[in-house]
């Protein structure tokens, strides 16, 4: 690019920004249209965040109808078939519901604040993005009440039990994963877009707060293998209706590429729900720490190693389907070659607290007990790497345990963090901390009842994803049960924290927190409708 | 575990909690605390025992050391204890050395692992090979040398499970038919499905190996003590995938010879029985057993099947029409859905009693006998 371009693109920006200034007065369209037709990127992070949770809440009752129904030995509650599609879509909701729009929302919100731009870089793809969910999800709750009943084969959809064998509904539920698949691309697109051309001058890369980094990386995952997922359910389509035989082994197909497939975009996505966790944490242990992050760069390289690293480890889920020796033995060292990684961002935490001036408000909590649990998932993760034990392991409930204590206590913990947060930054009103603090307490209680015996019912020979099992798992999985209604009716108090921080009024100041650094505390709480239209000047 | 079973809980959280408390103060006898991993009963299952308990060591450690210096640093170094924060954000050899420990650490683990696959993959120079196929919902084992062929499904009855009657010690762990293997040989399994994905999994062999169709998946074992073992199907099968129990049962080679002689005599007395003239009232006993065990779990005991996944028998166009057209379907099944062909899986004369029963139960008594000798011959 030559001088004079760059230097007319840099008057364009100014006139651009003097515009804007002049219309700055204008707040949001009054009534519904603000909603519908907004393409300001702080409506759209509140509706992602009011999505994500209407999401998580639906989830969450599947997970606590599958809890009752295992509450003790016997079919009490359903019929196994039922209870096949609660454990489906409980899992479909949560993930592509709950968890990877709480992360895209809280991208919206924050991206713009912390990297001093005044908006997403695609305003109408980024309202279109949202305004898919709702749609794909009413699709894919509707198939509950379908002939033949939801989707029942497992949020992984195996094949041929979710082709040849399916309920009639799995065409809907195809569909439904194309336009979450949509949604998420485009907003992918949105977050790179934004971040590589949106940041004013002086703001480097490597200043970026982690947050923005992780999200940048946790992007190009998702560009890179959402369109896999789509192939992937693209290939069941054709096998169930135009007679092709990618799944099917009397036509010549293979039920094995199906879960190569699947995995090759399960794995990454799996990082896609923790990486942006890694981010939120790294934000707010410092801050409460009161102490600089510790690592930066290494973090920035680690976390760009696991999203590496999560191409060619997919196999791992597979290590009983009958792969070679060899294979075996790539995927096992790849996998546990993850541990290194993950294990620098951990000591680097743990580093930023060490020495530090700490408080404990509900956000650290949160930050903390993320760090702690997450690594137990982590621990457990290690073990699994290990083939030859993870013939044991392999789809019992040592693996439930594994990945809810990565995705619960994990993801779901980092994004209440956030929300506590930054809530004060949205609505310009503290929430209260005591009721902050209780709802951490009876949320982690609950958690660890809840899924840490599903360690040792894995152990002792418990499979998963069965409506029924013998006598001998009977106390733990009584356990279990009692801890997920405290975990799940606790979701009641977030509910009344986050609605009584936007009705009370408890101004928060600028700053939020005792000497908060980063862009987005520079700005008034709450955040203007427009902010950063002159882009900030960064030393 | 007799207050749990007995106790009717059909609804009601209220109930649920009660008998929580129950569950806690009163001692059960068949419900334990086991926490770890078995070591099993083959060299493999206790290698892969002691990978896990050093993996699991290791991670304790490691865990202590992290967690110990983070919640020292929650104690000491906070703010209301008057601690102030160091400037320190950056140290290169501090990086480098939580990097290489942890990759030490894990080559140290990968060797071992290593050799214990390895092993786990020779399934050379087996003494006995036995086929494993996963159905919807049960399993097949067929002795390759010897030619003993046989189903075997779950035992525990249907009053057990939907609370009608007391659960016994072996609930939903117990089959009709359990697999039998002689001690100290090499068994080796060739395991494949016929519908959907399925996977063998005894816990005390450490074997799991997933039975995919159209695929013959490799396994073994070398049992070291006579018992039974109870496993369970691993991987989402459908509907009653929670109830295809896997029982094998290990028994010393001159038992196991004797074992296999009364199955091939069985077998032998099983084909004969088509040759004989049976009645519709003997059929229709015969047939309805036949019909629990292999049918009712799609269509249903009433036959009304399952509107949307599985159609109904009663007053259906097949059941009631030309007898050909049923009896082909049972034989050969239909492509495309889960309607397995039973050709394989039943003798002709289970599979005359049960089209027989089909035809007769539920009030659509047509009245029509399908003889045995009818279908052995289809079957030829």
């Amino acid at each position: 690019m030559t001088t004079d371009t760059e230097q007319s693109i840099a008057a364009d920006m100014q006139h651009d920004a003097k515009d804007h200034q002049a219309d700055h007065h204008h707040g949001p369209a009054k009534g519904i249209t603000r909603w519908l037709f907004t393409t300001n990127h702080k409506d759209i992070g509140t509706m992602y965040l009011w999505f994500s949770l209407a999401m998580f809440m639906t989830g969450g009752c599947m997970a606590l109808l599958v809890r009752m129904e295992l509450f003790q030995p016997g079919l009490q509650l359903m019929q196994p078939d039922f209870f096949n599609q609660m454990t489906t879509m409980h899992g479909l909701i949560m993930v592509f519901g709950a968890v990877m729009p709480a992360f895209v929302g809280l991208a919206n919100w924050m991206i713009p604040m912390m990297i001093g731009a005044p908006d997403m870089a695609l305003p109408r793809l980024n309202n279109w993005s949202f305004w898919i969910l709702p749609f794909a999800f009413s699709m894919m709750l509707m198939t509950l009440l379908m002939e033949g009943g939801a989707p029942n084969f497992g949020w992984t959809f195996y094949a041929p039990l979710s082709t040849t064998f399916a309920p009639p509904s799995v065409t809907f539920f195809i569909f439904a994963v194309h336009m979450m698949g949509i949604s998420s691309i485009m907003g992918a697109i949105n977050v790179i877009v934004t971040i590589l051309n949106m940041r004013p001058k002086g703001m480097i890369m490597m200043k970026l707060p982690l947050f923005v980094w992780t999200w940048l990386i946790t992007a190009f995952l998702l560009i890179l293998v959402m369109p896999v997922l789509a192939g992937v359910v693209t290939m069941m389509l054709m096998d169930i209706h135009f007679d092709t035989s990618f799944f099917n082994a009397a036509g010549g197909g293979d039920p094995v590429l199906f879960q190569h497939v699947f995995w090759f975009f399960g794995h990454p996505e799996v990082y896609i729900m923790i990486l942006p966790a890694f981010g939120i944490v790294s934000e707010i242990i410092p801050t409460f720490a009161r102490k600089k992050l510790f690592g930066y760069s290494s973090m920035v390289y680690a976390t760009s190693s696991i999203a590496f690293l999560s191409f060619i480890v997919w196999a791992h889920h597979m290590f009983t389907v009958g792969i070679p020796l060899a294979g075996e033995l790539f995927f096992m060292y790849a996998t546990m070659l993850i541990a290194v990684p993950t294990g620098v961002k951990v000591f680097n935490w743990v580093a930023t607290m060490f020495k530090g001036s700490m408080t404990f408000e509900t956000p650290m909590l949160f930050a903390v007990a993320f760090v702690v649990l997450f690594s137990i998932g982590g621990f457990s993760g290690l073990m699994l790497a290990i083939a030859p034990a993870d013939f044991q392991y392999h789809d019992t409930y040592f693996v439930v345990a594994h990945f809810h204590y990565v995705l619960v206590p994990g993801s779901v913990f980092s994004i209440m963090a956030a929300a506590y947060y930054w809530l004060p930054k949205w609505t310009g009103n503290y929430y209260n901390e005591k009721m902050g603090k209780l709802h951490f307490w009876l949320s982690f209680v609950g958690i660890n009842i809840t899924f840490f015996p599903m360690h040792f019912v894995g152990l002792a020979g418990m499979p998963r994803r069965v409506p029924d099992y013998a006598l001998q798992f009977a106390d733990f999985n009584a356990v279990s049960s009692v801890g997920a209604f405290l975990f799940g009716f606790s979701q009641l108090l977030f509910i009344y924290n986050v609605v009584s921080c936007i009705r009370n009024k408890n101004p928060a100041t600028a700053e939020v927190w005792e000497d908060a650094k980063g862009l987005e505390w520079t700005i008034p709480s709450p955040a203007p409708y427009h902010t950063f239209t002159t882009p900030p000047k960064i030393d | 575990m007799k207050l749990l079973s007995s106790a009717k809980m059909a609804t009601g959280l209220a109930k649920a909690q009660l008998t929580l408390l129950l569950a806690f103060t009163v001692p059960s006898v068949s419900a334990d605390w086991q926490l770890n991993m078995r070591e099993g009963v083959t060299e493999i299952s206790r290698s892969v025992y002691s990978l896990h308990m050093i993996i699991f060591w290791v991670c304790v450690v490691i865990a202590i050391v992290v967690f110990g210096v983070m919640l020292w640093s929650v104690v000491y170094h906070r703010k209301s204890r008057g601690a102030k924060a160091e400037n320190f954000h950056e140290n290169v050899y501090v990086e480098i050395a939580w990097t290489v420990i942890p990759i030490i650490i894990l080559i140290g683990m990968a060797v071992p692992a290593t050799a214990t696959l390895k092993k786990m993959y020779d399934s050379s120079e087996s003494d006995l090979d036995i086929q494993i196929t996963g159905y919807q919902w049960k399993w097949r084992y067929q002795y390759l040398e010897s030619g003993v062929d046989f189903f075997s499904s779950l035992a525990t009855p249907i009053e057990q499970i939907q609370g009608k009657s007391e659960k016994t010690e072996n609930y939903l762990l117990e089959v009709d038919n359990p697999l039998v293997i002689p001690l100290g040989k090499k068994v080796r399994f060739l395991i494949t499905a016929n519908d959907v994905i399925h996977s063998w999994w005894v816990p005390d062999f450490a074997v799991k190996k997933d039975a995919i169709p159209g695929f013959i998946n490799e396994s073994w074992v070398r049992a070291e003590k006579t018992g039974i073992y109870r496993g369970q199907c691993a991987e989402l099968c459908g509907k009653d995938h929670g109830f295809m129990p896997i029982v094998v049962e290990v028994k010393s080679e001159a038992d196991y010879q004797i074992w296999i002689k009364n199955q091939q005599l069985a077998q032998v007395e099983k084909a004969k029985s088509a040759e004989k003239r049976w009645t519709l009232d003997e059929l229709m006993v015969a047939g309805k057993e036949i019909y629990t065990k292999n049918c009712a779990a799609c269509h249903q005991a009433s036959g009304e099947g399952v509107p949307g996944a599985f159609p109904a028998l009663k007053g259906s166009p097949i059941v009631q029409g030309d007898p050909a057209a049923h009896i082909d379907i049972v034989l050969n099944g239909k492509a495309g859905t889960a309607m397995q062909a039973f050709s394989d899986q039943l003798s002709a004369t289970e599979l005359a009693a049960v089209i027989t029963y089909e035809r007769n139960a539920w009030g659509d008594s047509l009245g029509d006998i399908i003889s045995p000798s009818q279908i052995a011959k289809l079957k030829q």
